[in-house]
Order: C-alpha cells, then sequence, then structure tokens
C-alpha cells in the first residue's frame, strides 16, 4: 500500500505536532463544504478556534460518539466526505465503532484521532496509548486497511489530502502536545446541530 | 404466530417504518427483536446493520438524522441501560429525534435475575428524562403507536422510545 510508504509504522515514531495547528492545516484543505465532527475533550475546541463553519459539529458530551455521528452522516450524504476528529481517550472508550465503519466500507468517511497520551480535559491522566496502545495498529486490527500515522506535518497534510481524494475508510494517528486548546466551543446544542443540518443543507 | 402472517408486530412496525421513510436500523441483536432484524435485512428499502454498542447505534441513527436519514435503534433492555448518557447528552439537548425499540425482558416470566434487575432501570430513566415513551401490549395498538409517535418526534425534534412487551411478542420463554 503506497499511501503508508512515507509514514512511521509506530506510534514511537511519529512527530509531536500541535493540535490547534493540525487542526487549521485541515481546515483549510476543505474545500467541498466536508464535515466535521469534533469529538468531546479539547478536540472540538480547537475546531471551534479554527474558524467556523457550519459543516462543523461539535460535542458537548457522549464521549467516544464521534465516530459513529460521523458515520451517520456519512450514511446519510454519501456525497460528501466527512471527517471524525477525535480524542484517544475517547476513541479507546468506542473502539468497536471501528470494527463498525471497517465493515460497512464507509467510503466517504475519514477518522483523525488526536493523540496525546492523556485525557486532558480531566487533568492530564494517562490513557493506554501513552503505555503502549497504538491505535492506529487497532484501526487496521478492525479492519480500516487504510490507517496510518502521520510522521508530520506535511505528511499529516499529505493524507488529509489522500482521504478526501480517494474512497475511505481512512484513519490518521496524530501524536499532539499538551498544549491548551485555543478557545472554548459556545455551548448551545440546539444552535450548534441547527447551523449544521443548514450546512448540510438539510434544511434551508 | 406464524412469524410470517401479515399483520405480526414486526411486520407492521416494518410498514409504518417504511411509511415514513425510516430507511436506516441500527442494532444490537435480541431474540424477540429476530423478526423484526429479519424483515428489515429483507427489505432493499432498508439499511440495517449491528454495532458494537447501543451507544454507537444512538450516534449513528443521530448523525444521519443531521445529514438527512431517519433511523431507528433497536436493543433489549440491557442495551437500553446503556443509553442514559448517550441520549442526555446527545439526543435531548441537541433536539434529535432518535428512534428507539427496545424489547422488554425482565418482566412476565423472566427467568434471568441480572435481566428483570437490570429492566427495571428503564422506565426510571425515561421518566427522569422526560423522554417519550410507549409500551405496547397488543397487536391492534402498534400500528396507531408507532404511527403516531415518529409523526410527533420529528415534529417537535426529540427522541421517542417504543417498548415491545411480551404481551405483544410473546417475550423469551423459561428455559433451564
Ligand atoms: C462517559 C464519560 N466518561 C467520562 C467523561 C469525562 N470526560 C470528559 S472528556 C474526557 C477525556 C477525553 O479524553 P480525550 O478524548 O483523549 O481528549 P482530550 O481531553 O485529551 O482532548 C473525560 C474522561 C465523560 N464526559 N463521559
Amino acid at each position: 500500500m503506497t499511501f503508508t510508504a512515507n509514514h512511521p509504522a509506530s506510534r514511537d515514531q511519529a512527530k509531536v505536532m500541535n493540535r490547534f495547528d493540525i487542526t487549521k492545516r485541515m481546515v483549510a484543505r476543505l474545500k467541498h463544504d466536508e464535515a466535521v465532527i469534533g469529538g468531546i475533550g479539547y478536540t472540538n475546541f480547537d475546531l471551534w478556534a479554527a474558524g467556523r463553519r457550519p459543516q462543523n459539529f461539535y460535542m458537548l458530551g457522549s464521549m467516544g460518539l464521534a465516530v459513529p455521528i460521523a458515520l451517520g452522516v456519512a450514511l446519510a450524504q454519501p456525497q460528501r466526505k466527512v471527517i471524525a476528529l477525535e480524542g484517544d481517550g475517547s476513541i479507546l472508550m468506542q473502539v468497536g465503532s471501528l470494527a463498525t465503519v471497517a465493515a460497512r466500507k464507509q467510503k466517504n468517511l475519514a477518522i483523525v484521532i488526536m493523540d496525546n497520551g492523556t485525557y486532558q480535559i480531566t487533568g492530564g491522566q494517562l490513557t493506554s496509548t501513552e503505555l503502549g496502545a497504538d491505535i492506529v495498529a487497532m484501526a487496521r486490527g478492525a479492519g480500516i486497511a487504510q490507517s496510518a500515522w502521520a510522521a508530520d506535518e506535511a505528511a499529516f497534510e499529505e493524507l488529509i489530502e489522500l482521504s478526501l481524494r480517494e474512497d475511505g475508510p481512512w484513519l490518521i494517528g496524530c501524536r499532539i502536545d499538551k498544549e491548551k486548546p485555543a478557545e472554548t466551543t459556545e455551548r448551545d446544542p440546539p444552535r450548534i446541530r441547527d447551523q449544521f443540518m443548514r450546512g448540510l443543507g438539510v434544511k434551508q | 404466530m406464524d412469524e410470517e402472517a401479515p399483520g405480526a408486530w414486526h411486520e407492521i412496525v416494518r410498514d409504518v417504518l417504511k411509511r415514513h421513510q425510516v430507511k436506516l436500523v441500527t442494532y444490537v441483536p435480541d431474540n424477540v427483536l429476530r423478526p423484526l432484524i429479519d424483515a428489515v435485512h429483507g427489505d432493499s428499502f432498508f439499511t440495517a446493520f449491528s454495532c458494537a454498542r447501543e451507544e454507537e447505534a444512538v450516534g449513528i441513527v443521530s448523525g444521519a438524522w443531521m445529514g438527512g436519514l431517519r433511523g431507528i435503534v433497536l436493543m433489549q433492555t440491557s442495551g437500553f441501560a446503556t443509553l442514559p448518557n448517550a441520549i442526555a447528552s446527545l439526543a435531548v439537548p441537541f433536539q434529535i429525534p432518535v428512534l428507539m425499540m427496545v424489547s422488554e425482558r425482565g418482566t412476565l416470566g423472566e427467568f434471568n435475575i441480572g435481566q428483570s434487575l437490570v429492566a427495571r432501570t428503564m422506565r426510571p430513566v425515561l421518566q427522569a428524562l422526560a423522554v417519550e415513551h410507549h409500551t405496547m401490549t397488543r397487536l391492534d395498538e402498534v400500528e396507531f403507536i408507532v404511527d403516531r409517535s415518529i409523526t410527533q418526534a420529528v415534529a417537535t425534534q426529540a427522541p421517542c422510545v417504543f417498548i415491545l412487551s411480551p404481551l405483544l411478542t410473546g417475550g423469551k420463554v423459561f428455559a433451564k
């Protein structure tokens, strides 16, 4: 598989990047109103800080459900690319959802894991990724063959580009530092949902 | 009852779901739900698949609703017991009409004490969250309840739970 050629095989070899920086890099590449689901934890905070796109959905609870929500959007709108942005702690809670995504062979879905090795928002307690668990390897084991660690920022952009262009499902593992998020998401669920549905063209 | 006979509960449910354009069915299986699961798998109108957890199934149906596709989650009572967090932090505050159908274990001849205890948590949770729910006990009320409640869920942007009583389905009978 050529897509992995420029990417390290294991978590240890991947560069530690910054969540806000790579979130901005990702958003800058979204040219076709792609939907993005920001998971609980700091993941959705930096998505919010990266610019208010109507195609963004910000979670305020339901830890671990970014991937299932993204899969639902992807099922509903097969012509639109959908990205789930999820933290390592959160995906560990709902790791079975990776197998569901793989079983669906969901072409228009990409999963980006922001792996800081901690439950950062609750005080920085270690997750098991810091103790040896490799989410990219787990995703491959679940059946998402196109899973890779981003070696560095350039590789991350290349993988995002690839996931937007080629059929998925994709999983991109990103090691990130422990920098606080740039902003705090506004906690107004009906408004978030309403804007998202308008952004997806479901409501006028 | 002959499962293929027209007018079985699962056929009524399948037909009402179709009429309301509820095309997505996510589930963690249960024996009582089997004929309905088989019915939706056997009809190309539906996209039906199992999930690893009920929470995941609720997340998928929530995302699908926001993308313009209606869905329902099928589960048994023990599956519902894993859902208060997802209902309270996703479906209710975001005003998403997640439809849920629960096969009721734990009552009217239950043989597994774990099931009977878990089942007692269901209605208090639904009441605490003020989630609309109906227990279906008779064949002649199934169509009315499911039809009207889907209309209401969509119109009021609120989740709704349909409880399939053993009085309707026969439930799971005592097995040693
Ligand atoms: C079911 C559940 N358990 C625990 C919590 C508390 N909680 C909220 S965010 C979070 C950590 C999320 O970790 P991660 O996904 O790695 O994101 P990060 O905080 O590192 O950005 C926890 C434990 C919760 N909201 N829901």
